[in-house]
């Protein structure tokens, strides 16, 4: 099948990009709501319980009032995954993505949290984004929003493990990065795990298994399927719990993503997102 | 220990004075009102680096509460946007400093560093936890906001904050407890 080439206006880029940082602060996702209500039913600390309550009543108030569900709106990361038959017309698409972040940071009353990573100056409009392109076939064009906030962000870690280390050596690492991070990145967490590929694959792999909607296990790969479901039990012993004050929910799911890797290498990635998991996607 | 939520909530006015911050103990439920000031990353380092040179600070350590946080733009109509707490190990390396000079209340979240809870108990201060996350919440606690100083550092600029009713728990106190370890170990499964 052949496609037609198709344009797509750099307007309506900024346009969609805008429209989806604003959303993906306000509105918590439907699949991290279920998950959390799920979390509550389960969790036997009363502390614990206490937390989830909060945390479900605040984005409650953050949709009701038009607000951020967190005060971090987040480092704003982008997948765009391009059509190859798309043109896009009026503008340059990068330019078209940033002016997007730039308009709803800004008119969306969303938190500047950009700045050099030297001089520690803050760049004032949340530009720079963290942009991810891909080339699919088609003529479609999707963008997916993804605000990351920096106190799970810093609790990630990634490792070059040997291949000796194997499984076993993986689900360490993992557990290990879970319970340094303890209350810091905001649990009930979700836990991105990215295996193999090279260094900068594994974390991307590891970024993009958040994307999933929570708790939905790997579509295609059993063992990976399997992993996870083993993970999320060993993690949920740790007692670190909601808020890091106790209890028996400290991972509302682990998602994993692997690809082939060198024969010298084992990469993992453990990528950690806090409890306001938010990523909205939009097709043009 | 005591066991937070067995316990009503404790309602606490600021400033608070240090025989109250001696007195707290870990697992306590707080509701405190009154002045706190947003203090974060920029502006711990900028208070340190006075401190150094024996110049003056732009709050009274003595009698104030650090928040540790940074509030998302105000829209239209409302006192303040979101707020809550950023993680609090980042300003471990200025705490001991900060608690030397007088501080006695810090509110963040996460864990400090056994320099950092040392430090607490030497200077009978407290370190209170809000939860993370719920910052739409928690801005309905604001009545007031004022700019206190390094306005150029945008969200990290001090302010003064006037709150009612935030809801605290006390994690790290002057007898050296810290409820983050002492909850964890009781929900750990071995």
């Amino acid at each position: 099948m052949t496609n037609l080439i198709r344009d797509i206006d750099a307007a309506t880029i900024t346009k969609a990009v805008y429209e989806l940082f604003i959303e993906a602060n306000t509105c918590l996702g439907d699949d991290v709501r279920a998950s959390l209500e799920q979390a509550l039913l389960k969790e036997a600390s009363a502390i614990g319980r206490d937390v989830l309550s909060k945390i479900l009543d605040n984005a409650r108030i953050a949709r009701q009032e038009a607000l951020p569900i967190c005060q971090d709106t987040g480092l704003a990361v982008v997948f765009v995954e391009l059509g190859q038959d798309v043109r896009i017309t009026g503008g340059d698409l990068r330019a078209a993505v940033e002016e997007g972040v730039r308009r709803a940071y800004e008119a969306g009353c969303l938190r500047k949290s950009v700045c050099d990573p030297l001089s520690r100056e803050n760049t004032q409009d949340n530009t720079p984004a963290v942009i991810h392109f891909n080339i699919i076939p088609g003529n479609s064009l999707a963008i997916t929003a993804m605000p990351k906030g920096g106190g799970s962000e810093n609790m990630s870690r990634a490792a070059m493990l040997t291949p000796s280390a194997g499984i076993e050596g993986i689900k360490k690492f993992v557990l290990d990065t879970v319970s340094l991070a303890g209350a810091n990145p905001c649990p009930p967490i979700i836990v991105g795990l990215g295996i193999g590929g090279s260094l900068e694959a594994a974390c991307l792999l590891a970024k993009k298994a958040l994307l999933r909607p929570v708790g939905t296990p790997h579509p295609t790969d059993q063992r990976l399927a399997g992993l996870e479901k083993e993970l999320e039990e060993a993690i949920n012993t740790l007692g670190i719990g909601p808020g890091g004050l106790g209890g028996q929910v400290t991972a509302l799911a682990v998602h994993a993503d692997m690809m082939p890797c060198h024969i010298a290498s084992l990469p993992v990635a453990v990528n950690i997102q806090c409890h306001v998991a938010r990523h909205v996607r939009k097709i043009l | 220990m005591s066991a937070a939520t067995e316990n009503d909530p404790i309602a606490l006015s600021t400033p608070l004075s240090a025989e109250t911050c001696a007195s707290l103990r870990a697992g306590d439920s707080v509701l405190l009102s009154g002045a706190v000031f947003t203090a974060r990353d920029m502006a711990h380092r900028r208070m340190f680096e006075a401190l150094r040179r024996g110049l003056p600070l732009p709050v009274d350590l003595s009698v104030s509460t650090l928040f540790y946080a940074a509030p998302s733009p105000t829209p239209a109509g409302r006192v303040i946007g979101s707020i809550g707490p950023t993680t609090s190990y980042r300003m471990d390396a200025f705490t001991p400093a900060l608690l030397e000079h007088g501080l006695k209340a810090m509110i963040g979240k996460g864990n400090r560093s056994p320099e950092v809870i040392d430090a607490i108990r030497n200077a009978g201060a407290v370190y209170f936890g809000a939860i993370g996350g719920i910052a739409a919440l928690l801005s309905q606690c604001v009545t007031d906001v004022e700019l206190v100083a390094y306005e150029d550092l945008g969200p990290e600029a001090i302010r003064k904050l006037t709150v009612v009713n935030l809801p605290l728990i006390v994690i790290n106190d002057a007898q050296g407890g810290d409820l983050y370890r002492a909850e964890q170990e009781k929900w750990r499964i071995l």
